[in-house]
């Protein structure tokens, strides 16, 4: 009813919330956060989608209209977007931009760059100082975050620019590579030069001597096709309004004190003159209740689609053995795919949020459904098949009211495994902004904060847990007391 | 006289291997025809063929003169009633809804399918508690039972019985023989049974068929096969059913 409402809401308003992304990062949470609160603050409905992955999936979701609004690295956009074509200066990526659609609403007033960082005790007991003081330590170990593995001008370019020797080279997310560097599990990773750790773990960071890493400006791109008056005179109240000390001390905020971002951004607005109004952050209960609600749509319409589509696949492999070792082989090769990958798969065909979300995770549980329904099929006695054929009634007949029932039991164990697969892969939706319990998880993770991680890991074994037991109710009401006898013999 | 079922030519090989080498054999109407012969020598496929669920690879199978394909064999099906060895009840229905299932299918309504069941109950001695029960509940015997019961449903013109009694105890084996004898001399109906038991295919069989490679050796009544033996395999066949001394 709450959805249907909003929805009937936005036809009649007529004007859809400007959609802000973020990144998965602490500081891109806190931008987007501080745009969308300028935003609703001078009268114009937005809402923060936030923590939306690396800048392929926001990108590429600006391009799509699917978000209108998000915080952007001149650096990032020169090397990634522009693959190097573009340099990174503002007056060389405005009309570039605009070419796609895309302008530059403010800047913030922060340059962000990447930067090598090792324990200060560490670096001075090495003598390391630069970055080229590294070449002299081939022994060192190096942990990556991904994103800066990967990308055009990370570690690749890096190396090649200053000869570095190192082999060990690992990749692991940003927030997890401080707690390893922390603890000595290696001793050089990249960060940005605003990340509050750098302070509060006591970081070196390495001199960037021959100038590699480009000037990662901070900006807020926004799509040409949103950029109503309102909208740009609200967001040209951010221009140079966030200094580097500024953005350190949010992230610090956000991240050592685990202040809420909301609650960092309407601070930090606040004492800027713009009041964004009583803040109203929702209690755990309500929270988790958020979650939940997501959670099941996730798991509730894929796992739909699973069988819908499983159950006929099953039967259609059970009665051709040769298309059913094809139809097998095709679901089991999408089991095989990382299910991590099988959604960022699904980004550039569905966009960001649910869609994408439920179309990955209902890829992800037809195999059991088919598998199952096929093997529950064709383990039917060959007596009792016989016996079936032998009745003379229709094929549809044979398999509504022998064969099927006969294969419950397996058919609904594959439903099940199913299911729990799916509320636990459902996790990750939150990475493509599908909310649910992975929301918390991700955002625990990012801020090591234990407590927030556990908000949703716990409740979403317990609902694997839950599944689990609502099945085996369900089998109680689904399989023929005659079958829970056990067979003859 | 017409037969009620004749295998015209038939032939059937499994993976190049052959079960049932071309032959021919009429099923007469009324009586009991028994397929005897040892493992392997092809009883089985011929049953099958009757009912459609194995197709010849040769020949034709004519039921009451009409030609058996697979688009006919469904709607012949239900004038022919099956028992297989384990009974082939479904486990995940009662009695009742095992025995019924076709004539519901068929529209039959509640009275006469109730009728019914009554009177074949008597037929194969079998108390009405059994109809709520499940096939899992039941004892080897009982199972047999109704099998015979639901193969009896529709009043078949053909009754099929593919070894019914060879997974049974030696007590309830002989018991189920003679209400077999009784219910196939009551109900007049053409019955083809399935044995490598000399002696059961002698004592319910009007007709015996001794196959052996699936060929027919020898066909004719009991007394035929033990007075005079077509070769030496039928002597043999005739001498090791073993009496016991009294």
């Amino acid at each position: 009813m709450n959805g249907l409402a909003s929805v009937a809401l936005w036809l009649l308003l007529a004007q859809p919330p400007v959609q802000v992304g973020s990144k998965v990062f602490t500081e891109s949470v806190v931008l987007g956060e501080v745009t969308t609160r300028t935003l609703t603050a001078a009268g114009v409905p937005a809402v923060h989608r936030r923590e939306l992955g690396g800048t392929r999936i926001l990108w590429d979701a600006l391009q799509r209209g699917e978000l209108d609004a998000y915080p952007e690295y001149t650096g990032t956009l020169a090397e990634e977007i522009f693959s190097g074509k573009v340099s990174a200066t503002l007056d060389a990526l405005r009309p570039a931009l605009a070419s796609r659609g895309v302008r530059i609403a403010a800047v913030f007033g922060f340059a962000d760059s990447y930067a090598l960082g090792m324990k200060a005790a560490t670096a001075e007991r090495l003598g390391i100082r630069r970055i080229s003081d590294l070449q002299a330590h081939p022994q060192l170990h190096f942990a990556f975050s991904n994103e800066f593995l990967d990308r055009a001008d990370g570690w690749r370019a890096l190396q090649r620019a200053y000869a570095l020797p190192q082999t060990d080279v690992r990749g692991m997310d940003h927030d997890l590579a401080y707690r390893g560097l922390a603890a000595g599990a290696f001793e050089v990773t990249d960060l940005y030069s605003t990340d509050a750790e750098v302070q509060v773990l006591g970081l070196r960071v390495l001199e960037d001597d021959r100038r590699h890493f480009p000037d990662y400006q901070a900006v807020l791109l926004l799509r040409d096709a949103a950029a109503t008056p309102p909208v740009l005179a609200a967001l040209s109240r951010l221009e140079g309004r966030v200094s580097a000390p500024d953005m350190v001390a949010m992230n610090a905020r956000a991240k050592v004190d685990r202040v809420p971002e909301a609650a960092v951004a309407a601070d930090f607005l606040r004492a800027r003159g713009i009041d964004t109004g009583k803040l109203a952050l929702p209690g755990r209960a309500r929270r988790l209740l958020g979650y939940l609600r997501d959670h099941l749509l996730l798991v509730g319409v894929s796992l739909a689609g699973s069988v819908l589509v499983g159950l006929p696949l099953g039967i259609l492999a059970a009665r051709r053995r040769r298309l059913g070792q094809v139809v097998l082989a095709a679901v089991g090769v999408l089991q095989t795919l990382p299910s991590l990958a099988l959604l960022v798969l699904m980004i550039p065909l569905l966009g960001i949020g649910a869609r994408p979300a439920i179309a990955a995770l209902f890829l992800y549980g037809l195999l059991p459904v088919v598998r199952n329904t096929y093997a529950g099929l064709t383990g039917i006695a060959g007596e009792l098949q016989e016996a079936a054929e032998a009745l003379g009634v229709s094929r549809l007949t044979r398999l509504w009211r022998i064969e099927l029932p006969l294969a419950s039991p397996s058919i609904l164990a594959g439903i099940q495994t199913s299911a729990v697969i799916c509320v636990g892969t459902a996790t990750l939706g939150a990475l493509v902004g599908a909310g649910g319990f992975g929301q918390p998880i991700l955002t625990g993770i990012r801020l090591d904060n234990v407590g927030l991680l556990l908000e949703g890991a716990v409740p979403a074994a317990l609902l694997a847990l839950a599944v689990q037991g609502l099945f085996e109710w369900l089998g109680r009401l689904v399989v023929p007391r005659g079958l829970r006898l056990g067979r003859p013999q | 006289m017409r037969p009620l079922l004749l295998l015209d030519n038939v032939s059937r090989a499994f993976q190049g291997v052959p079960a049932v080498h071309p032959l021919t054999l009429a099923i007469a109407e009324g009586r009991t025809t028994v397929l005897v012969g040892p493992s392997g020598s092809g009883k089985s496929t011929l049953l099958r063929m009757m009912v459609g669920l194995v197709r010849p690879d040769t020949g034709q199978v004519l039921f009451e003169g009409r030609l058996l394909t697979p688009e006919s064999a469904p709607a012949e099906r239900r004038r022919m009633g099956l028992v297989l060895q384990g009974g082939g009840l479904f486990p995940h229905l009662t009695v009742e809804d095992n025995a019924a299932l076709v004539a519901r299918y068929l529209g039959w309504a509640g009275p006469r399918v109730a009728a019914r069941l009554q009177l074949l109950l008597e037929r194969v001695q079998l108390p009405a508690t059994v109809l709520r029960r499940y096939p899992a509940e039941l004892s080897g015997g009982q199972r047999q039972r109704v099998s015979l019961l639901r193969a009896l449903m529709l009043e078949p013109a053909l009754l099929l019985l593919d070894e019914p009694l060879g997974a049974l105890d030696p007590i309830t084996r002989s018991e189920l023989q003679e209400d077999l004898r009784a219910t196939f001399r009551t109900l007049g109906t053409t019955v083809v049974l399935v044995t490598h038991d000399l002696g059961e295919a002698a004592y319910l069989g009007d007709t015996l068929v001794l196959l052996r490679d699936g060929r027919v050796v020898q066909s004719g009544t009991a007394e035929d096969l033990v007075r005079r033996p077509a070769d030496d395999f039928v002597e043999r066949f005739v001498r090791a059913q073993r009496a016991l001394p009294r």
